[in-house]
């Protein structure tokens, strides 16, 4: 698989270390009175869908940046990728954190 | 029909024309007391124990495509109840248990070679850490024995027992481990349950739960609504995509893991020899073919085939343990998609949904648990409580902290 890195073009996947869906990337509210179960859905529930999946990939024998890669998962084509703080800032599609 | 010397001399003599359709093609009722979705070695053995041990009937088994085109027949057919925790060891032991009597119980060859597994070892620290595995094997009342390098040396000779990086010192010995035929496995529990009245319904996918005030009523499938009192979730690999029709989320990553078999050579290899530190095992199958395999490929993935980095990653590790392999040509090698949990271990549990029960989370050591996975899931369908192996096997382990994490790894499915 090749990722296009929106800085260093494609690169092989084998650069990166994958981490997972990028739904991690908003922590829920520690303050919340709800915040035990938020966080323990936040560690260990996934949505796992088989197709369309964004995914957090570092690119670690890189420039090290953290990246959102659009994938199929049915298919392994990839169908996109941004840095990670692009995809966190609130004008894109994320709500920023609170 | 049953098998016996006798019978394969009968049918010799008379041109073979009395064998028969292992089991029937029926069609769906509109209702079941039980139904079983996914028709793989977990739940054909589940329906199995359901109607044998248990006395159910009206037992429908509900399978995607045919008997045996899932896992159950992409595995690499290890058995062995090699584990370390309380959790697991016994459960996996009671599946050894249940392999060595598995023929006899179901009148079916289905190939059990018990050849021994052994992993290896590298550091003194490791060599610790397997006396202590080897010895809660032994609390469960499975076999373990501890090979010093000189041992080792003497069972297989051929390895590269002086690499640099990872010089072998010894192995931890599973003697009653071995290997087994996956898809007379499959064949076995199907032809078993069938004779016992179990419905087998192929080329019939699940595709809705029908759900009234948080019971479940029964299934919409391809073949139409059927009704069932309770539904027995067993899809390890696509786990996730058949619950999220019930609503729920799992902890559970659907991964790819690839395996790969030579061309028929000389028995060479006697049992099954991990190399955990090179990511590597393998075996010989009965056929001759070195079957063997590493890591899964570490991200999620719903294909059922893997990628290059991996094939270069497994033959790598295979040079560094056994340099003679690479005289060997691959015949083939293929992807299985397994449902990796959260703590690398199973679960069979209720669900939130009254009547609809999971079997799943298997990461990629569903084989070897089929008897006792199939065995437990059945007690648990029939009694609504967990069989006493399975106890830990909780779907809220996870929100209580009950986590059974044998690599120590956390919440990082593409580790375990």
């Amino acid at each position: 698989m090749l990722i296009p890195h929106p800085l260093l073009g494609l690169r092989d996947a084998e650069e990166f270390v994958y981490l997972g869906d990028a739904s991690l990337m908003q922590r829920p509210d520690p303050d919340s009175p709800t915040a035990l179960t938020d966080f323990c859905d936040y560690v260990f529930l996934r949505d796992n869908p088989a197709g369309v999946h964004r995914e957090l990939w570092f690119h670690e024998q890189g420039d090290r940046s953290w990246l959102v890669v659009t994938r199929n998962t049915l298919t392994h084509e990839i169908l996109g990728a941004e840095l990670a703080t692009d995809a966190a800032r609130p004008t894109v599609t994320q709500e920023p954190s609170a | 029909m049953k098998f016996s010397a006798l019978r394969v001399v009968k049918e010799a003599l008379t041109g073979h024309k009395g064998w028969k359709p292992l089991w029937r093609n029926p069609q769906p009722q509109p209702d079941y007391d039980i139904v079983i979705v996914g028709g793989g070695g977990h739940g054909l053995a589940t329906a199995y124990y359901l109607a044998k041990t248990f006395g159910k009937a009206r037992i429908a088994v509900l399978e995607k495509g045919w008997i045996g085109s899932g896992n159950v027949g992409r595995n690499t057919t290890i058995v062995r109840s090699n584990y370390l925790l309380p959790g697991n060891q016994p459960f996996y032991e009671f599946s050894m248990k249940l392999w060595e009597g598995l023929e006899q119980e179901l009148n079916f060859n289905a190939m059990v070679s018990q050849r021994g597994i052994i992993n290896l070892f590298h550091t003194d620290a490791q060599r610790d850490a397997f006396r202590r595995r080897g010895n809660a094997m032994h609390l469960s009342g499975a076999d373990a024995v501890l090979l010093n390098r000189d041992a080792l040396r003497q069972k297989v000779p051929f390895l590269n027992y002086d690499n640099a990086r990872f010089p072998i010192k010894g192995g931890l010995w599973q003697p009653r481990a071995g290997t087994a035929r996956h898809d007379g496995v499959a064949w076995g529990y199907a032809r078993g349950a069938d004779m016992l009245g179990v419905d087998i319904i192929q080329n019939c996918e699940v595709t809705g739960f029908r759900i009234d005030a948080g019971r479940v009523r029964g299934v919409e499938t391809t073949r139409g609504y059927i009704g069932a009192a309770k539904v027995g979730v067993a899809v390890a690999g696509s786990s996730s995509r058949v619950m999220a029709m019930a609503g729920q989320r799992l902890p559970i990553e659907s991964h790819v893991l690839q395996a790969f078999v030579s061309e028929g050579l000389k028995p060479v290899i006697s049992g099954v020899i991990t190399f955990g530190a090179g990511h590597f095992y393998i075996s010989q199958s009965d056929k001759g073919g070195l079957v063997f395999g590493g890591d899964v490929d570490g991200y999620n993935s719903y294909a059922q085939r893997g990628n290059l980095p991996v094939v270069e990653d497994v033959a790598q590790g295979g040079m560094a343990l056994m340099p003679m392999i690479g005289r060997a040509r691959l015949l083939r090698s293929w992807g299985g998609i397994v449902d990796m949990s959260m703590d690398g271990s199973p679960i069979i549990d209720r669900t939130a949904i009254d009547g609809l029960y999971l079997n799943g989370g298997w990461c990629y050591g569903g084989f070897k648990a089929t008897p006792a996975s199939g065995f437990a899931f059945a007690h648990l369908l029939a009694t609504d409580r967990p069989h006493e192996t399975a106890t830990a096997y909780r779907l809220d382990r996870f929100a209580t902290g009950h986590v059974i994490d044998e690599r120590g790894t956390g919440a990082q499915p593409n580790l375990h």
